[in-house]
């Protein structure tokens, strides 16, 4: 469907870039340091990283209000980051310590923290649609102005969640943000090979649903339109997609050998790092010189390694705790 | 006696006891929405929620599409985000296509975030056999879900219970599959004026030499039994699978020291099998014979109202299956 929303229009806010360049930095570098940290054995279960999408998530995050909802995906750490879930929390949840944001109980794929407003990460993909747009209903019936994000993959859109969600945001026309990073790979597979109609933004418009795509790398862009689209939501105009061009450095799965991927095409698409996209762009602009930006990177890392030293120290969670928060009173 | 108790005392359908139990929980809160497939505006289509949508307005009583897993999830989602769904899934045979907002959201996020997230959504399905309706419309599930950790399992089989459990569940803060028997929607009884818990067995009818466990529409044929057969029969209506009340059974099995238990659910992996373990397991000494079962044949539910009747538990079988077990020891 034709882009009813326009990146860069006169009354858009001004883009925090420095900000959304800290923010993809922290997400870089946590998930940079999990993915050794699970390949060295200190991080049990199940790790999917977003390395290579930090813009989305950034971008994205960024442009919401503070109680907005966010439901994600197994590839939610960049999200949660981005919407200021404790670094420290996160991290020992990772280490499954007792002290972990959902006391070792959730995990990689399934952090969550409701005080930001993140209705957590999901392991079964197409989960996040049916369950922001029930958040968009909540928000719609009870009049809370808040816009329910649901950041999806594009293998997600072929889930029957997707269709099902995306249709009854529609009739009901509730504030929901879809957001789907295109990163090319239905965990193993080509997704083109998995439908005639590569486009999501395409398949949206079946359903009367405004779709506009965004260059995926680049944050500003990605902030620009999802501030637009959020401030659209907001205003009663019903659900909007925002489809996001972008790609998986590495594997579905930390450790997945990735035989999968043509030759260059990895390394094509490292020639645009989010982050080089955007520093380029605050060096241009005086924002942040690139010694300014390498210091940003490395309070990031500092950020992160502070983290991973508390949850080495962590212990693991009390017995007591496998028993607990099964049923509310 | 006062008009309200009047009102109270007069009898009335199962069927009319679980609308006024939403209309109740309608009134009382305005969280509480109901949604599903023809619940509006067309009054559902066994009737069950007549007159709703005139009262509370399509905002709170909601058509949805033909789309168990969109709208299913979507409850799921709005209840972790202040609304208090009543959701319809028109017959249990139809959580085939969304289980999984039962089984791994609804059932899982609190638990999976440390109690960060509250899902107080009801799960209202409609199942039974005896209707000619064939092997799709008849089965009775209840047991995969007593079988998942973080759902409520209940099974109201009195005009009373319809109300008070529907009230009850709606108000309780966890996930609650409500299951409804299509075959009690016109059976007519009182309402309580102090109505039990959910969670608490009742026993039905006292009885003196067995035990008789059953619950849902199988409590009529149980005490038809009771009154038809030879055997002193003490028929406990078990009102709910999650939570289990095994105070009230093994109270009852002391006395008689014989368990026959009757389900409609194939009887096979049945929830009376893990009912009878547990008897077995703490009663083993006390027991005059083995603990017996009464279900429903490992065959799928034919069409023929003939074979149909021939498959599922009689009166008679109940009584015959008693006397055995007196006989026996």
């Amino acid at each position: 469907m034709s882009t009813s929303v326009q990146a860069s229009t006169t009354d858009s806010p001004a883009v925090p870039e420095r900000e959304l360049f800290a923010t993809m930095a922290l997400i870089r570098a946590f998930e940079t340091r999990v993915a050794e940290l699970y390949r060295d054995g200190e991080i049990p279960g199940f790790v999917h990283t977003s390395l290579g999408q930090e813009a989305v998530a950034a971008g994205v995050g960024e442009a919401l209000a503070d109680d907005d909802y966010v439901a994600t995906t197994h590839r939610g750490h960049g999200h949660c980051l981005a919407r200021g879930m404790d670094v420290d929390a996160m991290m020992a949840e990772l280490f499954a310590r007792g002290a972990g944001i959902c006391h070792g109980k959730g995990g990689s794929m399934h952090v969550a923290d409701p005080s930001h407003g993140v209705l957590g990460a999901n392991a079964i993909v197409g989960a996040s649609l049916p369950l922001a747009v029930g958040a968009g209903l909540s928000s719609k019936h009870l009049s809370q102005g808040r816009v329910a994000v649901a950041f999806f993959g594009e293998g997600a859109v072929n889930q029957g969640a997707f269709h099902e969600a995306v249709n009854l945001a529609a009739i009901w026309s509730l504030p929901v943000l879809l957001v789907c990073e295109n990163n090319i790979y239905a965990e193993f597979s080509d997704s083109r090979t998995l439908t005639r109609v590569p486009s999501v933004v395409e398949r949206c418009a079946a359903y009367g649903v405004d779709a506009t795509a965004v260059d995926g790398n680049d944050v500003a862009a990605v902030y620009e339109l999802a501030s637009a689209a959020a401030a659209r939501c907001r205003a009663g105009e019903g659900p909007f997609l925002i489809e996001a061009a972008t790609y998986r450095w590495h594997g579905h799965y930390e450790g997945d050998p990735q035989p999968y991927k043509p030759d260059g095409e990895e390394a094509s698409w490292r020639e645009r790092d989010p982050l080089e996209v955007s520093g380029k762009r605050l060096a241009a602009v005086g924002e942040a010189s690139a010694a300014e930006q390498a210091t940003l990177r490395e309070e990031a890392g500092a950020r992160v390694e502070a983290a991973i030293e508390r949850a080495r120290s962590l212990p693991a969670p009390d017995l007591e705790e496998a028993y607990a928060d099964v049923f509310g009173d | 006696m006062s008009s309200a108790t009047e009102a109270a005392a007069a009898e009335r359908r199962y069927i009319d006891a679980l609308n006024e139990g939403m209309a109740t929980a309608l009134e009382e809160d305005e969280r509480v929405v109901v949604m599903g497939i023809d619940v509006g505006a067309g009054g559902g289509i066994f009737r069950v929620t007549k007159g709703l949508y005139e009262r509370f307005g399509p905002e709170r009583v909601i058509d949805t599409p033909i789309a168990e897993m969109g709208y299913v999830g979507a409850a799921v989602g709005a209840a972790m985000t202040g609304l208090r769904p009543i959701v319809e899934i028109m017959f249990m045979d139809f959580v085939g296509v969304c289980l999984d907002p039962i089984l791994n959201q609804a059932a899982k996020l609190r638990y999976m975030t440390a109690g960060a997230l509250e899902i107080p959504v009801v799960f209202r399905m409609q199942t039974g056999a005896g209707k000619a309706a064939g092997a799709q419309h008849s089965q009775s599930l209840e047991a995969w879900f007593a079988h998942v950790p973080g759902l409520k399992v209940v099974l109201p089989a009195t005009v009373a219970d319809a109300r008070d459990l529907m009230l009850a569940a709606v108000r309780d803060p966890n996930p609650v599959v409500f299951v409804e028997n299509r075959r009690l929607y016109g059976s007519k009884g009182d309402i309580d004026a102090d109505p039990l818990p959910l969670g608490k067995a009742r026993v039905a009818r006292p009885g003196e030499q067995v035990t008789v466990l059953t619950w849902g529409q199988m409590l009529r044929t149980c005490l038809a039994a009771a009154e038809e057969g030879d055997a002193s029969l003490e028929v406990i209506d078990l009102r709910s699978l999650a939570p289990l009340d095994m105070e009230t059974i093994l109270a009852s099995v002391r006395r008689t020291g014989r368990l026959l238990i009757v389900h409609e659910a194939i009887q096979d992996f049945g929830a009376g099998a893990e009912i009878a373990a547990r008897v077995g397991d703490q009663l083993f000494d006390e027991l005059r014979t083995p603990v017996r079962r009464l279900g429903t044949p490992t065959v799928p539910m034919p069409f023929s109202p003939d074979l149909e009747k021939a498959l599922l538990p009689t009166s008679k079988a109940i009584s015959t299956a008693a006397e055995a077990l007196v006989a026996e020891g």
